[in-house]
C-alpha cells in the first residue's frame, strides 16, 4: 500500500513531489503501517543522543560501505541491512540526518542503486525537526525483522565511474564543492584534511555550483523557482542534459543529484562518488585550476 | 611504561574487545563524562583556543601548576563523537606531569580501535586536539 504523498504547496511544485516530505507531514504520519523512518548522520553518535520516535539508524560509514574495498554493499548485504532495519521492498522509507541531509541524501542515493521504489527525504532534516521542537526520544525502536529480496546493484543509472567521467568531459558537469576547492586553492574542504587529494582544481568543463546554494538557512531545499533560477537560468542546464555531479567523496553531490533529478526533474543525472578524492589523485587525468570551467587541452 | 601509556593500553583493550556497535556505545558513555568548564573559562571563551581541525566548535585551554597539567576542553553536546574524543584525551592526560603529557604517544587516536566505527576525519580532529594540548603544555611549562 502506498502512503500518500505530502501535498503541501511547496513540495507539490517540485517535479517529483513524491520524494520529499515536510516535518509536518512526517509528524502526522509517524506510526503509519508500511512507513520506516531512517536517520543517517555524519556524526555516528547523534542518533544515540536522540532521534525521531520510531526511527532506525543506518550509518553511512559502517552500514552502507564495504569494510575493506572502497565501494558500497553488494545485493546480499543490502538485503540483510534492510531486513534488520525492518524494511521490506514495498516499505515507504523516509530518510533524514544532520549536516543539511548530506548523509541522508547519500543513503537515499544508495537505496536507489538498489532500486528501492519509495524512499523520501525529510525536508530540513534533523536540524529543522529539532528547531521546531517536535517529538524526540532516546528510546530504541522495536524492529520486526522483514523480508527483502537480493537485488543486483545498478551502477549505470545514477552512478558514474572515472572512465565515464573522462569520456564525459565537454558535457555538463557540476562541481558542488566550495569555491577554494574548485579553483584549486585547497585540496580539501576546510577542516576535512583527511579527505584531501594530491592535486587541487576541478575536472575540465565542470561548472561550480556549491551544494549549499540549493538549501535555505533552515536546511530545507529552496523552492522550485529558486532552484530553476540557479541551475537552468544561471548555469544553463537543461532538463534532458546528460549531467554528472561530483564533490569530494560523493556525499555533497548526492544532495545536488537529488535536487537535479527529483526536485527539478532532470532525466539523466549521475553522481560520481569517486569524486575529487579519486580524480585529484589519479595519474594522468586533466585538471583545470582557477575560476573558469576550462576545456580539455591535449 | 608511563602511566599515560598504561591507561591508553587499557582503554584501547576495552574498545578492542567490543563489537563495532558497542564501541560506539562506549564512546558515547565516555563523551558524557567530559566535565563542564569551570566558570573562569565558561565566562571567558576568549581565553580558549579553537581546535581548527574539528568541524564542530571544540575549544581547549591548558594550565600548568607546579609541573602538573590541567586540561579544559569543551565540545557541543550535538557533536557527541567529537565530545567523546575530547573526553578520552581529558581522561588520559589530565592531572599528569608535564613530562608525561609531552611524551604521550602521538598515535593515541590510532590505538583506540575506533577507525572501523568512526570516519577518519573525526579521528583527525582528535589528533588536532592532542597536538594543541602538547603545544600549550610546552609553552606554559
Amino acid at each position: 500500500m502506498t502512503i500518500q504523498h505530502d501535498s503541501s504547496p511547496k513540495i507539490n511544485e517540485y517535479a517529483h513531489p513524491e520524494v520529499l516530505v515536510s516535518t509536518e507531514w512526517l509528524e502526522q504520519n509517524l506510526g503509519t503501517e508500511g512507513l520506516v523512518v531512517v536517520e543517517s548522520d555524519e556524526d555516528v553518535l547523534l542518533y544515540e543522543i536522540g532521534h525521531i520516535p520510531s526511527a532506525v539508524k543506518i550509518d553511512w560509514h559502517t552500514d552502507l560501505n564495504q569494510a575493506v574495498m572502497r565501494d558500497y554493499l553488494e545485493g546480499p548485504e543490502f538485503a540483510d541491512l534492510m531486513k534488520r532495519s525492518g524494511i521490506s521492498r514495498d516499505t515507504t522509507v523516509v530518510l533524514y540526518g544532520d549536516a543539511s541531509n548530506w548523509w541522508a541524501a547519500y543513503a537515499l542515493w544508495v537505496f536507489k542503486l538498489f532500486g528501492h521504489a519509495d524512499v523520501r527525504l525529510l525536508d530540513g532534516g534533523r536540524d529543522k525537526w529539532i528547531a521546531e521542537e517536535r517529538a524526540f526520544t532516546k528510546d530504541k525502536p522495536v524492529i520486526v525483522e522483514s523480508e527483502y529480496p537480493v537485488i543486483q546493484r545498478d551502477d549505470k543509472t545514477d552512478r558514474a565511474y572515472r572512465d565515464q567521467v573522462l569520456e564525459h568531459i565537454g558535457k555538463p558537469m557540476v562541481d558542488v564543492r566550495s569555491e577554494p576547492e574548485y579553483t584549486g586553492e585547497r585540496t580539501h574542504m576546510p577542516n576535512y584534511p583527511q579527505e584531501g587529494a594530491l592535486r587541487a582544481g576541478h575536472i575540465p568543463g565542470a561548472n561550480s555550483v556549491p551544494w549549499a546554494r540549493a538549501a535555505n538557512e533552515d536546511k530545507s531545499f529552496k523552492s522550485r523557482a529558486e532552484l530553476e533560477a540557479i541551475y537552468e537560468g544561471e548555469k544553463g542546464l537543461k532538463a534532458d542534459d546528460d549531467i554528472i555531479a561530483y564533490c569530494r567523496i560523493g556525499e555533497r553531490s548526492s544532495h545536488t543529484w537529488f535536487v537535479l533529478k527529483y526536485l527539478l526533474g532532470f532525466t539523466k543525472v549521475r553522481n560520481y562518488d569517486g569524486s575529487w578524492t579519486e580524480w585529484g589523485s589519479l595519474v594522468g587525468v586533466p585538471i583545470v585550476r582557477g575560476s573558469e570551467p576550462g576545456t580539455l587541452t591535449h | 611504561m608511563s602511566s599515560v601509556e598504561t591507561a591508553l593500553n587499557e582503554l584501547g583493550g576495552e574498545f578492542a574487545e567490543l563489537g563495532v556497535k558497542d564501541r560506539l556505545q562506549l564512546l558515547l558513555e565516555i563523551s558524557q563524562e567530559l566535565p563542564d568548564l569551570p566558570d573562569r573559562y565558561s565566562d571567558h571563551p576568549d581565553l580558549l583556543e579553537r581546535v581548527e581541525e574539528c568541524q564542530s566548535p571544540v575549544y581547549l585551554f591548558v594550565e600548568v601548576n607546579s609541573g602538573v597539567v590541567s586540561i579544559f576542553l569543551t565540545a557541543p553536546e550535538e557533536a557527541p563523537t567529537t565530545r567523546g574524543f575530547a573526553s578520552i584525551l581529558h581522561q588520559l592526560l589530565n592531572g599528569h606531569s608535564v613530562e608525561e603529557v609531552l611524551s604521550a604517544p602521538e598515535d593515541i587516536p590510532d590505538r583506540l580501535h575506533l577507525s572501523e566505527a568512526v570516519s577518519l576525519l573525526r579521528i583527525n580532529g582528535m589528533r588536532g586536539m592532542l597536538n594543541r594540548i602538547k603545544r600549550q603544555v610546552r609553552e606554559k611549562a
